[in-house]
């Protein structure tokens, strides 16, 4: 019987690839906690720098920061666009460029044109291939990234603003909803948002050392880094649950898949039986 | 009873301490500094060095941080401490770093970017996802 030997060698090799994607599967919903656990670790920071924000909106330093007045023209924008470096994740990636293109062909109607960080290797490989202007770029983050690797390509940006190529920034990236879902996000990150618009009760002022330009300075860098540096732990808590889910239906897949080619074997199987058994018969009532 | 504090040090890969404490030696910038409850509000830059806190037993904590910035209110202080160490000119290094990476990447391609090609291949993939779900669904 000539189909029955194919068939067992492709439920062979299906069961193989089912094996792979069961034990990514597992390594991504580890990894999922670990990046969890990063993604809790790094939320004090963000939340005590705001503070100091807030607590610095109320006291009224004599020194106002570029990050928080808004520009009248907007002539060109920047975009950090925060992706994974590797792909067998879903449609995470796709549906963040796609919530990116969209806001970006929006500016570009308005003869508005537009610079791109890239961070990580499939937003790097998406935007060059659509020839966009990728000013900067970071990759081979990890899984556990680390500030240091994220400043150069967020000064670029930043230095971008401050001396008046880009008018505003925008960050976008996947926000962790829960581990069946992602929703991608644009931020405005420049200028600062919501921080700084609380109603003055009372005046006071921060003793300054050594001098409040600098300090607001610095205050304002971390802050922007500490959002970029979020969002991109955030990502990777993203990647990994998105990886997880992908890989756990495609074992399923794999499953239904070797069942259905299990009843076709079982039935050449049982075909070439029967024509043997009829062959036999007809054969004896021959003689 | 004794004066009391909050204080948070912070670094934005980690929460390093939280807790009530009456003293706190942090390395500001042109000096250490010592923090007691009730200091005037403060915000001051630090430069790499150690922060000590003590604690209402008279225990002494203390902690390395990579620079960054002290701020105190009167009950309550956040150390807000950088991961990386900071100069201007190793950020600016990090800076061209990142822009050459980009440069090699665009180098052989021209600058027009086809945002409608861009749009159309992602509404292809996202009908491509869409699709497989159904199908997923109708199973």
């Amino acid at each position: 019987m000539a189909g029955a030997k194919e068939i067992r060698s492709k439920i062979g090799s299906v069961k193989n690839t089912q094996k792979i994607t069961k034990a990514m599967e597992m390594v991504a919903a580890s990894k999922m906690r670990k990046a969890q656990d990063r993604m809790h670790a790094a939320r004090p920071y963000a939340d005590k720098i705001n503070t100091v924000l807030v607590h610095l909106s109320q006291a009224h330093p004599e020194y106002k920061h570029p990050y928080l007045s808004e520009r009248e023209e907007v002539k060109r924008v920047g975009y950090i666009v925060v992706s994974t470096d590797r792909g067998l994740c879903g449609g995470l990636n796709t549906n963040m460029f796609k919530a990116a293109v969209t806001e970006m062909a929006d500016w570009d109607e308005k003869d508005v044109e537009i610079d791109v960080c890239a961070i990580g290797k499939k937003a790097i490989g998406f935007f060059s291939r659509f020839k966009a202007k990728v000013v900067a770029e970071a990759s081979h983050l990890g899984d556990s990234p680390s500030m240091e690797e994220l400043i150069g390509a967020v000064k670029v940006m930043l230095d971008a603003y401050d001396e008046g190529r880009i008018d505003r920034l925008y960050l976008v990236s996947n926000n962790f909803v829960n581990t069946m879902t992602q929703a991608p996000s644009v931020q405005q990150l420049i200028p600062v948002k919501g921080v700084m618009d609380e109603e003055l009760t009372h005046h006071w002022d921060y003793i300054y050392e050594p001098e409040s330009k600098p300090i607001i300075d610095g205050l304002m860098l971390r802050f922007i880094e500490s959002q970029v540096y979020r969002s991109v732990v955030e990502n990777i808590a993203c990647e990994m649950s998105a990886r997880m889910m992908a890989m756990k239906s495609a074992t399923d897949n794999a499953g239904e898949i070797i069942k259905e080619l299990q009843t076709i074997y079982n039935k050449a199987r049982q075909a070439a039986i029967t024509q043997e058994i009829s062959e036999i018969v007809s054969g004896a009532a021959a003689v | 009873m004794s004066m009391t504090m909050h204080v948070d040090i912070v670094s934005a890969e980690i929460e390093i301490f939280s807790g009530t404490i009456t003293e706190l030696y942090a390395p500001a910038e042109m000096g250490e500094v010592g923090i007691m409850p009730r200091h005037a509000p403060l915000l001051a830059k630090m430069k790499p060095g150690e922060v000590r806190v003590v604690d209402q037993h008279g225990e002494t904590q203390s902690f390395y941080v990579n620079g960054g910035i002290l701020e105190v209110q009167p009950h309550v202080v956040t150390v807000l401490s950088d991961t990386a160490i900071r100069a201007h000119d190793l950020d600016e290094t990090a800076a061209l770093a990142a822009k050459a990476r980009a440069e090699a990447a665009m180098a052989d391609k021209k600058t027009e970017y086809d945002y409608a090609r861009a749009k159309a291949e992602l509404v292809e993939a996202v009908a491509q996802i869409e699709t497989i779900k159904k199908l997923r669904k109708r199973k």
